[in-house]
């Protein structure tokens, strides 16, 4: 195997020094001469007509500077499906919309200013409940929306997540064993450790800087264009600059209304605005993963091969609809493609309520779906007879498959996962104890090189090396915590024959970086790593150019290591890459050494009918597996055993690669165990980490995890996605462990203590 | 309200400062003394990222009253690293294990991890994980952090 220098190799995160000294800078820590603090008024309500606003006493509050209701603001719109506004008039829909904002010279000052304002409501009924808001004559969340070949006012948004293969109703019939479920997940919230905020500020020709955690730098940039647009401001320049990012996990794949307020604040008050959030707005304003009732058929023959997956989603969308309503298409792929199972169907309706609008977050609906999934698949092993292990193995996906969404199959170390998986737990001795130990494991499949979600999937990197030889590498990607400034250094320097120590990596401008479409689908060392590939390759030809000239040698002969130019038919002739690079520089018509290079890569959209194509490059597969341990008498789940065996294609840094997993299956534990946003008449009622149940360095257990490298041809030194597959089969994982460890299968998250102690009794009772 | 006067050791050195008697230890911190390195996570003393060391001691900064540290001795993160030695020992070791991601709960881990091992040098991984069981993380699942707290106590 070719010997690499930097790929491979364990190297720590390029911020972390800073982060350990407490330098690194984030929005918290930001602040800017004149700088005023915005504030927001939330609606208490979770449907109500708004019949009037009383500003007067925050106006004359000593400095307040700005007050801003719906009625006074321009008509900016956000949002996927555009149905959103910053400050709402006329009506709230959720108990989190923004009613009112102030912009005062003090945070204690604008929290006071918030406080007098009077808002006037008529309370309006309310509908929680997605599968009663569906039904024909229910209260309407907006009176306009309307849909379905009528055009009649619906709840249900105009989004056709409908997928056919093949022919259910016959699968159905031909299969010797169906099993028939309903599966129920609900609201999680990110809970990054830095609450959300931003700074805008305007220039004196109303240009705006957004200061911003975006993970998607690009993307905000056009959005804000959109509202400077609507707010009268054409032409006019946006430039965004991301700080320190406190933790992303998919919650900073949109845009949000304090964002939009922030802008419409530093406008009207010519200041820098700063919005920052207690923890308290970050579990109720920002938007969780999404809830969903999941009903699930599957079938398989006499021998356990899979027939088909019949899916009916129901999600409730909330008040207003963000990226997050696109989820249903990523849940697509494991019902079409985990596991080889030829007959699929499946229907998704988002549904407006008046419950909290969700979001995007690590898994993007792939968690929710597999929940249902491969919960299901040891049901129907369990009826034909056959271990889950040997059911998994028969129906794995394998190289070389087109699935029946016509996702391509390149590498794909599925049965290793599963085999490996099965190895670390004895399962042959360990499983069907039912002595309230047991085992159990789920599979996943997820997007691994790129997704093409928008029209491009694309990232942008410029490399230039200056006369020292540090490389500098500037690119769209966006690292918030994950490690993606570290992987695209190692890549780039690989490329380069140059360490690590000598790349400096900048992203976070856009007036400084290139084009991307965000850190979301864990495309980020696939895609920019392939793109930092590229402007490397191309950088480096630039550099052996130059170099041939000095030394003697045509190009082709000369390569670089560890900072040397050398010949690869003379060794005797090398040269330092220093040396070159200030020749380059100093020479009579000199030239830069710089290089960019843009990789979109060959993967397609979705048809939009069909909704098949070849989404992503290659496919990241992993399987989780667990050991658990119940109480009989508390519910408790003890899980006393955990392994992770995931195909990264190859770990570009093991250290890195193994944090996205511990801290995937540690997010994975709480989805599965302990976290849920509770709502209770629209309202979340435990915004704060007490009742919140994030798990705690006392919870988390040992957790093992297993690199199987495919070395994918496609991606960037043979690597795959790993930000997002390390949680999204945890769930079943557990959920597979606790029915073999008791005989009950919870079909609801979390698994608490209370849902297991009541199935143990239901079982009892028969 | 009329402001009081503040003195105390912070990070080896003394300071005195007029503050509001109502401010928490986090805000004189942060905003009176610019020392952004601590952060605030939840402001209700929950999640651990304004841990500072009171006497050797954490404590929640957001919810401790600024004027209860008069005459006691503040460690905030920025006064961990040695001018000349550079990094402490836990902060290398923090380095090297990939003990840090978004690292917004860093500072406040590093000082538990410091509270505990210099009043225990060899815990068990169980005294480690109570030791930083105030200190929410939500990106690395704790694991490594477990590991680099290790590292250092076998070091020491």
């Amino acid at each position: 195997m070719e010997e690499f220098i930097n790929v491979g190799k364990r190297i720590p995160k390029l911020d972390a020094e800073e982060k350990v000294t407490g330098r690194a800078v984030y929005i918290h820590d930001l602040k800017f001469p004149g700088m005023l603090y915005g504030k927001i008024l939330y609606s208490p309500h979770p449907h109500a007509r708004i019949k009037g606003i009383d500003t007067s006493k925050a106006e004359r509050l000593p400095g307040v500077k700005a007050v801003l209701t719906g009625n006074t603001i321009p008509p900016v719109k956000f949002g996927f499906y555009k149905d959103n506004v910053p400050l709402k008039a006329g009506k709230v829909r959720c108990c989190r919309d923004e009613v009112a904002a102030v912009a005062a010279t003090d945070p204690d000052i604008a929290e006071e200013a918030i406080e007098l304002i009077k808002v006037d409501y008529e309370i309006l009924p309310a509908i929680f409940d997605p599968e009663e808001a569906m039904k024909e004559g229910a209260l309407l969340v907006h009176e306009d929306h309307v849909g379905g070949k009528e055009k009649k006012p619906t709840n249900v948004l105009n989004l056709p997540w409908r997928f056919t293969a093949g022919d259910v109703e016959q699968a159905r019939k031909d299969s010797a064993y169906v099993a028939q479920d309903r599966f129920r997940v609900t609201w999680v919230n990110h809970c990054c450790m830095g609450t959300s905020g931003c700074v805008a500020l305007f220039d004196p020709k109303d240009n705006l800087t957004m200061y911003s955690i975006t993970q998607i730098p690009s993307l905000a940039q056009k959005d804000y264009l959109g509202a400077l647009s609507a707010m009268g401001l054409k032409e006019k320049k946006v430039r965004v600059i991301k700080t320190m990012i406190g933790g992303g996990f998919g919650s900073k794949l949109d845009t949000y209304a304090f964002e939009y307020i922030a802008i419409l604040l530093a406008h009207k008050t010519r200041k820098p605005v700063k919005i920052l959030f207690s923890r308290e707005e970050e579990f109720f304003a920002t938007s969780p993963r999404q809830p969903a009732i999941i009903d699930i058929a599957q079938g398989c023959t006499k021998d356990g091969r899979l027939t088909f997956r019949d899916i009916r989603m129901i999600l409730d969308n909330g008040a207003y609809t963000s990226w997050g309503a696109t989820t249903p298409s990523v849940m697509m792929m494991p019902i079409s493609s985990l596991y080889q199972v030829p007959n699929v169907r499946y229907v998704a309706k988002c549904v407006y309520t008046n419950n909290t609008y969700s979001q995007a977050m690590r898994g993007y609906g792939n968690p929710q779906a597999t929940f249902a999934i491969d919960s299901q698949i040891d049901t129907l092993a369990e009826m034909a007879g056959i271990d889950p292990l040997d059911f998994r193995l028969r129906n794995s996906n394998m190289p070389g498959e087109i699935t029946p969404q016509n996702f391509k199959i390149t590498t794909c170390g599925l049965k290793e996962c599963i085999d490996a998986v099965a190895q670390k737990l004895d399962w042959r001795q360990n499983r069907g104890r039912r002595n309230g130990r047991g085992l159990g494991m789920a599979s996943m499949i997820h997007v691994g090189g790129g997704a093409r979600v928008y029209n491009s999937d694309g990232c942008g990197t410029i490399i230039k090396i200056d006369d020292f030889g540090t490389v500098n590498v500037i690119t769209g990607a966006t690292d918030m915590g994950q490690g993606a400034d570290t992987v695209i250094a190692q890549i780039a320097a690989e490329e380069l024959g140059v360490r690590v120590e000598d790349v400096v990596v900048t992203h976070t401008d856009t007036d400084v970086c290139p084009w991307d479409v965000g850190a979301h689908a864990s495309r980020t060392t696939f895609v920019a790593g392939n793109s930092a590939r590229g402007a490397a390759r191309r950088v480096k030809e630039q550099l052996l150019e130059v170099a041939a000239k000095s030394m003697g040698e045509s190009p082709e002969h000369l390569d670089i290591r560890n900072r040397v130019i050398y010949s690869k038919i003379d060794p005797e002739k090398k040269t330092p890459i220093g040396k070159i690079l200030r020749a380059a520089h100093y020479a009579a018509g000199g030239r830069m050494m710089i290089a960019e290079y843009f990789y979109d890569p060959p993967n397609e959209n979705l048809d939009p009918k069909e909704w098949k194509g070849n989404l992503s490059v290659t496919y990241a597969y992993g399987t989780h597996g667990v050991e658990v341990e119940v109480d009989k008498e508390t519910g408790q789940v003890k899980i006393l055993k955990y392994v992770a065996a995931h195909d990264v294609g190859r770990a570009i840094n093991p250290m890195l690669l193994e944090g996205q997993v511990y801290g995937g299956v540690a997010m994975g534990i709480g989805y599965a165990l302990t976290e849920r946003l509770i709502l209770k008449n629209g309202k979340v009622v435990n915004p704060n980490f007490l009742d919140y149940k994030m798990l705690t360095a006392k919870d988390v257990p040992n957790i093992e995890p297993i690199v199987i490298e495919t070395n994918d041809p496609f991606g960037p030194f043979g690597a795959k996605g790993i930000g997002e597959p390390g949680l999204v089969p945890t769930a079943p994982a557990i959920a597979n462990a606790i029915y073999d460890a008791v005989g009950v299968r919870i079909k609801e998250l979390p698994i608490t203590p209370e849902r297991v102690l009541a199935a143990l009794k239901e079982k009892e009772q028969g | 309200m009329d402001k009081q006067i503040l003195t105390f050791t912070l990070n080896g050195e003394p300071v005195q400062l007029e503050i509001e008697p109502h401010l928490t230890l986090l805000q004189v911190l942060r905003e009176e003394l610019e020392l952004p390195g601590t952060k605030e996570g939840c402001g209700m003393g929950e999640c651990g990222a304004c841990t500072v060391l009171l006497d050797g001691k954490t404590v929640n900064s957001c919810i401790f009253p600024a004027l209860e540290v008069e005459g006691k001795s503040v460690m905030t993160i920025e006064g961990v690293a040695d001018a000349k030695r550079g990094l402490h020992p836990i902060q290398k070791a923090f380095v090297e294990h990939g003990a840090v991601q978004c690292g917004f709960c860093t500072p406040g881990m590093v000082l538990s991890a410091k509270a505990l091992l210099d009043e225990n040098p060899k815990p068990t991984e169980e005294e480690i994980r109570n030791g930083i069981a105030g200190n929410l993380c939500r990106c690395t699942g704790y694991l490594q952090i477990i590991e680099a707290i290790k590292a250092v106590s076998n070091q020491l």
